[in-house]
């Protein structure tokens, strides 16, 4: 069986998030990481490695030092690691991105991939879903639990809703998106992280995408673009006191709460 | 694509068991809203399911002009393709100019596979939505567009906001917060012309087969409904504990929520999490207490109408998002002022 689990080198917002002195995010000190959904579905990955043998194969799509990623997931137990890296990728939306990650997945062949939930840096959702579309093969979103079912090719997720779960089987080839709930990823091994630096990382550009054509790919193949970003601006500070007792506290807040009528 | 062909705003109204979500209600308010500024003013509801005309009406009465009904048995319970399927084929027959979706565990599968299906772009979890003008302002790179949708959406675990636009592509598609959009006041009787269309259903290996449904029954309520939310941080100290915010809710007839951190620890289910990665609230008094304020705690709760911040650290980044802050041992503040607050609601009767 071949598993393919698409990652994404993202900056750590989680207790990371570092401000320059204009109070706009300094995107530069922040920490590169693995993004957490992609993660847990690379350690559902590794466990049908255990379990079956799974050949496991880890891309991203990214600026050449998204390598780092591609190294750790080869040290935690990944077999083979592509990257796909060039100029003309770049700006890409989540239509753009996906077309561009199908047009790789096109030359490898697969039972499962997965692909995280969504990242951290963007929170879309969007790439795993519409990957799947891309090429024709069904989609569970929001998986916690992943069984695979070898001999009769289908894939059985437990499937997250929010007052609900449902038990979806699906043929394979199939993608799945991944919760960071699923499980607790395993840690690289010393060994791991040695051979995972001698391993060859597979590079592809523009001219290794197979089926796309340039109008869907970078920041001209993007049906969506960008009309302001900004760092999110304070809203202006409210009252804040010290009292010296909570009577005097309750006082205070009493009277608030009298003036804007909640009591 | 003929841009203008693409006419009117259209919503999915999502229905789970044959129940219209809140959400379907909360997107027909903004739907009404956007339609003002733009030439076609009808707002359309498309409903996928099985046996669903009966939720028709309550489509009318919070505002849809015309419901698009597609019933079919393959619709029953929510399966990616079959509902990817129906709405990539409303769009194509029915042509909207924008497309509204809520940023459910459905919607937010559905949405980027109908997205793709049908080659537009789609904007994810937006919290404004307003039409005007693209390029924002007038540039000598390009032409500016009229009366675009303009999406904004935090990014960055609510650390940065973009506004996007898909000014080349229709429909213009998003999806949108739970709890964020407002509903209108019913209009009791109010009737939409109802459509029937059903694009045919075969299967293919795209099609999943539901193999168990299992109900969470959810014990506990519903934070995005609260009026008054009372919520606790991990200063709050214990699971315990959160027995004086539980009186303080009680007090004044609200409901208990918490930060990312409690439900990390195991004190309170995901359920009652409110931020970035939990619900995002605004009700019209939320406390908070015990919670340092993270931004991504901050960017589910800052659209609260009256925000009140007890912590004993005074450089806690809540009180920069506070109306009212006091820096002070919860421990002593929430049951003297429950108390208090009990005393004055007993004096008025």
């Amino acid at each position: 069986m071949k598993v393919v689990v698409c990652i994404k080198q993202v900056p750590d917002t989680k207790g990371g998030v570092k401000f320059k002195p204009d109070g706009t995010l300094d995107r530069g000190a922040m920490l590169a990481i693995m993004n957490p959904d992609d993660k847990a579905g690379l350690e559902a990955a590794l466990r049908l490695k255990d379990q079956y043998g799974a050949e496991v194969t880890v891309l991203t799509m990214g600026l050449p030092k998204a390598d780092a990623v591609l190294r750790e997931a080869l040290a935690m137990g990944a077999d083979k690691a592509i990257l796909v890296t060039d100029r003309v990728l770049g700006g890409a939306d989540t239509w753009a991105t996906s077309s561009t990650i199908a047009g790789a997945l096109r030359n490898i062949e697969y039972d499962l991939i997965i692909t995280g939930r969504q990242a951290i840096d963007g929170d879309t959702a969007q790439v795993g879903p519409q990957i799947s579309e891309h090429l024709h093969i069904p989609v569970i979103s929001y998986a916690e639990e992943i069984k695979v079912d070898e001999k009769a090719k289908t894939v059985e997720v437990k499937r997250q809703f929010e007052d609900r779960y449902h038990i979806v089987k699906a043929k394979m080839p199939c993608l799945v998106t991944a919760l960071s709930e699923l499980n607790e990823p395993r840690y690289m091994t010393p060994g791991g992280i040695f051979d995972a630096f001698e391993q060859e990382v597979t590079v592809w550009g523009r001219a290794d995408l197979k089926d796309v054509d340039d109008s869907n790919l970078g920041l001209k193949g993007s049906p969506t673009q960008i009309a302001k970003a900004s760092d999110k601006v304070k809203k202006g500070q409210g009252e804040k006191v010290t009292p010296d007792s909570a009577d005097e506290a309750v006082e205070y807040l009493v009277g608030k709460l009298t003036e804007k009528h909640v009591i | 694509m003929s841009l203008e062909e693409y006419k009117g705003v259209f919503i999915f109204a999502q229905q789970v068991d044959n129940e219209l979500s809140s959400i379907a209600l909360e997107l027909l308010g903004k739907a009404k809203n956007l339609a003002e500024d733009l030439d076609e003013k009808k707002v359309t509801a498309v409903l996928l399911g099985s046996d669903v005309k009966g939720l028709v009406d309550k489509l009318a009465e919070y505002g849809a002009d015309r419901v698009i009904v597609v019933d079919d048995p393959a619709l029953k319970d929510y399966r990616t393709e079959p509902y990817t399927h129906a709405l990539a084929s409303v769009i194509n027959e029915f042509k909207p100019e924008i497309l509204l979706v809520g940023a459910t565990a459905i919607g937010r599968d559905l949405g980027p596979r109908v997205s793709s299906r049908v080659h537009t772009g789609l904007t994810a979890d937006c919290t404004s939505l307003d039409i005007g003008d693209f390029p924002l302002e007038p540039s000598p790179a390009r032409e500016t567009k009229h009366k675009q949708l303009l999406m904004t959406r935090p990014a960055f675990g609510g650390n940065t906001i973009a506004t996007i636009a898909c000014p080349d592509f229709r429909p213009q598609m998003a999806t949108v917060r739970p709890g964020v959009m407002q509903k209108i006041d019913p209009i009791k009787g109010a009737k939409a012309e109802v459509v029937d269309y059903n694009p045919g259903f075969e299967e293919n290996d795209c099609y999943t087969e539901i193999v168990k449904i299992v109900k969470e029954a959810s014990a506990v309520a519903d934070i995005q409904a609260a009026k008054i939310l009372v919520s606790g941080g991990r200063g709050v100290g214990s699971p315990e504990n959160f027995k004086i915010l539980e009186d303080l809710a009680e007090a004044l007839n609200g409901t208990v929520s918490c930060s990312r951190a409690v439900v990390d620890s195991g004190w309170k289910p995901k359920d009652l999490q409110v931020g970035q990665t939990g619900k995002t609230v605004r009700p019209q008094l939320y406390f908070a207490i015990g919670i340092s304020g993270a931004i991504q705690h901050v960017a589910g709760m800052e659209e609260s109408d009256i925000i009140i911040a007890i912590n004993k650290d005074e450089n806690a980044p809540i009180f920069d998002v506070a109306d009212y802050g006091v820096v002070g041992d919860l421990n002593k503040i929430v049951p003297a002022l429950t108390k208090k607050i009990k005393e004055a609601l007993a004096a008025k009767g």
